[in-house]
């Protein structure tokens, strides 16, 4: 092991069946610095901190932890925590029942009776030196979330954690309270602890990590040093994009131009879902599509989200024409108009078991009313034109949807809303996981419905595709919206610039 | 959040759901029982008033403290009053018919309380089975095997069981009665034991690590896992001491009416669960307290006895009364709890 490392990963592989999650990662940690893992969706992050902390086997390599003469074999988490490596996650696991000092103490001890006064006077000792605001005999509910997680990490380091992971610590955590953990970071970081930080928070990594290491689709793209690494050059690096990549300019200043002096379809003002993002402003105009960009977690989709009332909207007004329209629940928006495509398709777009026709006719039926059903005979009529229109490869309109392709579910899901006649239509992701020929038929079917007058907003995780489609994006970094881009600043430098903010190169 | 303990509001903010919800069941049931004294006469006042509500319910407070333990671990027995039949039944045939002694049909007792919650714990920890649809089961064979072992209800003539059963521990106070004589008041033995049970539990429930292992697994199942507490090893100990303090139960209920019958601790296990809440446990789990629960079996009876001296002895204002009183209880404990957190 080289010196100062209290953690080295050497050529990681991990199979899973189909995909190769992880191909020969290496991954050094160092005795006392804030390490940040990067990466976008399926980059392997998580699949990576699941090998070290012994939920998954590794497929190849070897691990060393710092004092264990030889590669060491974690087969559970306990097998982990043994070994000093602790783990606290997003959502807090503690007993919200029992006193903080009963959290710090709970499964540890072999004794079979407690000694209250004893435990209570340890926590606090604990408590005072790594300054969180608690009290031993308090309830754990009684505590702020922040504080709730910080006596998770205390327990973590009272057990004597060399290498301390901190899986999306922040996600739930307003700024003062992220404050506050950032100092408890610091600390332990002075105490000689390694700290592994998995965020997708751009501004939190540059605050307090030393070290960033990212991963793009399962490969270790490179270990930096912070001040070597900027954060356009991060972002290009997470994407897998290089700056001078200028290939997909989209000249489009022509629709800007007409779009200027028109009331808008929809837009919002100062809009603010209970999720966590920031006030944002918000334009659509007939016959436009834009789209929201940004990192994954940035707030793309909570912002559709909230336009389409599917989070409780906490403040902001919505304009319909000009005028002030309510949305407080998803059947609000569709009444006025808006169809909205979600992210998760599986959980929450399509229903397995129904039929490609009743789940077509399923969005309309219920801004009709449930007491004037469609005639059996008209909804076939419907679902086939549908059907027809969108070339979904299906046997016929009454196979169970669940047994078509992901492509065509997707396609029916959007016929599905296309049949209420949306002016309208929020695509989120809707060509994640298909094929590339159904992905185009899609991106051709948006063009197609926006020069029909409709607005679309489309959002993808594949700039490439944005830019093919969108005349306008609206660029989201750590839940604010921080640009929008049209006419010639629409290309992929510029996108990448916007989104790593501060200084551009 | 902190800073703020001073004041009543501050105290209350700082204080522990399960011992803020004790607090007002004590507070409530002083209050009752003053209530009573003053609106229904001095009768409340007599010591042996007080002392004939232990001797009736010295089953139910056992058989309550198990039922709490199972409620805070997160579940929930109701195989208990079918428990105390069976095991009333079998120790009247024991002893009467088979010519057993009073030593063997404790064992008896004992024995099926073991059983019960081997094969109920096994159930529910291992094979994860709801509780509920465990204890049904439990429930009704208990009443089936009861009538197996013997139809027709019986008493028990044993001298020396009508001994045990008429021992009473004389108190050293008491009240004069209408001759003018001092009458030492006196409990059953079966409230001496139910003391020792109320103090064990609470102990046991407060000190222990495997105690503190209940709430844990109650508050938060999936995170008193990491933390690295055995969830099945817990919640089977949980059955396994709720259906052996069942088993004691059965017996002082059996010391108690000396008798076996069929439909002998009907209702018994509602009465503990409805104990168990007004006693501040949460069926929700990880909140409740011992001493609650024993406050809890107090509250139900006093309120029973008050409504009987007013004059409504029908069976079913009891009824009625007892589930208002349960209905405010549960209001009570939502408002406290949720005027706590903000």
């Amino acid at each position: 092991m080289t010196e100062n490392a209290v953690l080295e990963m050497h050529h990681i592989d991990k199979v899973f069946p189909g995909v190769k999650a992880l191909q020969n990662v290496d991954f050094t940690l160092r005795e006392g610095e804030i390490h940040a893992l990067m990466g976008e969706n399926g980059a392997g992050k998580s699949t990576l901190i699941k090998v070290l902390t012994g939920v998954y086997a590794k497929d190849g390599g070897e691990i060393y932890l710092k004092g264990h003469e030889g590669p060491i074999s974690i087969r559970s988490p306990q097998d982990a925590q043994k070994a000093g490596i602790s783990t606290v996650y997003q959502e807090i696991t503690l007993c919200p029942n029992l006193t903080v000092a009963e959290n710090m103490f709970i499964g540890r001890s072999q004794k079979a009776t407690l000694n209250w006064g004893q435990m209570n006077r340890e926590t606090n000792k604990i408590l005072e030196s790594l300054d969180i605001p608690a009290r031993a005999n308090m309830q754990l509910s009684g505590c702020s979330i922040a504080v709730q997680q910080m006596i998770a990490i205390a327990r973590a380091v009272d057990m004597e954690c060399k290498v301390l992971i901190l899986d999306e610590p922040t996600s739930s955590l307003d700024d003062n309270e992220v404050e506050k953990l950032f100092g408890l970071m610091r600390n332990l970081k002075a105490k000689g602890v390694g700290i592994i930080f998995v965020t997708h928070f751009l501004d939190q990594v540059y605050e307090v990590s030393d070290r960033i290491t990212v991963l793009r689709d399962g490969k270790l793209v490179g270990e930096y040093e912070i001040e070597n690494l900027p954060r356009i050059k991060l972002v290009s690096k997470m994407l897998g994009k290089e700056m001078n990549d200028l290939s997909a300019i989209k000249e489009a200043a022509g629709e800007e131009t007409a779009a200027k002096d028109q009331v808008p379809l929809f837009e919002a003002e100062g809009l603010q879902s209970n999720t966590g993002i920031r006030p944002f402003d918000f334009h659509i105009n007939k016959g436009e599509v834009n789209g929201f960009t940004g990192l994954l977690g940035s707030g793309r989709s909570e912002c559709v989200r909230a336009i389409f009332g599917a989070d409780r909207v906490v403040a902001g007004t919505v304009k319909k024409n000009g005028k002030p329209i309510k949305i407080r629940k998803p059947i609000d928006a569709m009444k006025q108009g808006i169809g909205y495509l979600p992210e998760d398709r599986k959980a929450d777009g399509i229903i397995g078991d129904l039929s490609v026709r009743e789940n077509i006719i399923l969005a309309s039926q219920v801004l009709k009313g449930f007491f004037k059903p469609y005639k059996k005979a008209e909804q076939y009529k419907l679902a086939k034109e549908y059907i027809d229109m969108l070339f979904v490869k299906t046997a016929d309109e009454d196979t169970p949807i669940g047994s078509l392709s992901g492509g065509n579910q997707q396609k029916v899901i959007v016929a599905r809303w296309l049949l209420t006649h949306p002016e309208y239509l929020i695509l989120d992701e809707p060509t994640r996981g298909i094929d590339i020929g159904t992905k185009t038929d899609i991106q051709k079917l948006v063009l197609k419905l926006a020069s029909e007058g409709m607005g679309v907003t489309f959002i993808s995780s594949e700039t490439d595709e944005m830019l093919r489609t969108c005349s306008r994006l609206i660029v989201m970094r750590d839940l604010k919206k921080v640009g929008e881009l049209s006419g010639k600043d629409l290309n992929q430098s510029k996108i990448m610039s916007t989104i790593a903010g501060g200084e551009s190169e | 959040m902190k800073n703020n303990s001073t004041g009543i509001t501050g105290k209350i903010k700082s204080m522990s759901d399960t011992n803020l919800l004790l607090l007002i069941t004590v507070v409530v049931f002083v209050l009752m029982y003053i209530g009573a004294v003053l609106f229904l006469g001095k009768g409340f006042l007599k010591p042996q008033t007080f002392c004939n509500i232990l001797n009736e319910n010295a089953a139910l407070i056992i058989m309550s403290c198990g039922m709490s333990l199972v409620m805070i671990t997160g579940g929930i027995d109701i195989s208990v009053g079918g428990m105390a039949a069976l095991i009333s039944m079998s120790c009247a045939v024991l002893i009467d018919r088979k010519g057993g002694s009073l030593a063997a049909s404790m064992m008896l007792a004992l024995g099926i309380g073991l059983a019960y919650g081997l094969i109920q714990g096994f159930l529910v920890a291992y094979l994860e089975i709801q509780p509920f649809i465990v204890s049904l089961a439990g429930m009704f064979f208990a009443r089936g095997m009861t009538t197996i072992v013997n139809t027709a209800p019986f008493n028990v003539q044993s001298k020396a069981f009508a001994a045990l059963k008429n021992t009473r521990v004389y108190l050293p106070f008491g009240s004069v009665n209408k001759r003018g004589v001092f009458v030492h008041s006196y409990v059953e033995i079966g409230v001496l034991v139910a003391l020792a049970v109320v103090i064990l539990m609470f102990i046991f429930l407060r000190w222990t690590r495997l105690g503190r292992n209940f709430y844990a697994v109650g508050g938060n199942k999936q995170s008193a896992l990491m933390l690295g507490i055995n969830v099945k090893r817990t919640k089977f100990l949980s059955h396994l001491i709720c259906s052996l303090l069942a088993g004691i139960g059965g017996y002082v209920y059996f010391l108690h009416v000396g008798s076996g019958s069929a439909s002998h601790a009907a209702g018994a296990e509602m009465n503990a669960i409805a104990s168990s809440i007004i006693g501040g446990t949460m069926l929700t789990g990880g909140v409740g307290n011992i001493i609650g629960t024993f406050f809890g079996v107090l509250s139900l009876s006093t309120i029973k006895n008050i409504v009987a001296s007013a004059g409504f002895d029908q069976a079913w204002w009891s009824g009625i009364t007892v589930a208002v009183m349960l209905c405010l209880f549960l209001v009570i404990q939502s408002i406290v709890l949720s005027r706590k957190s903000r």
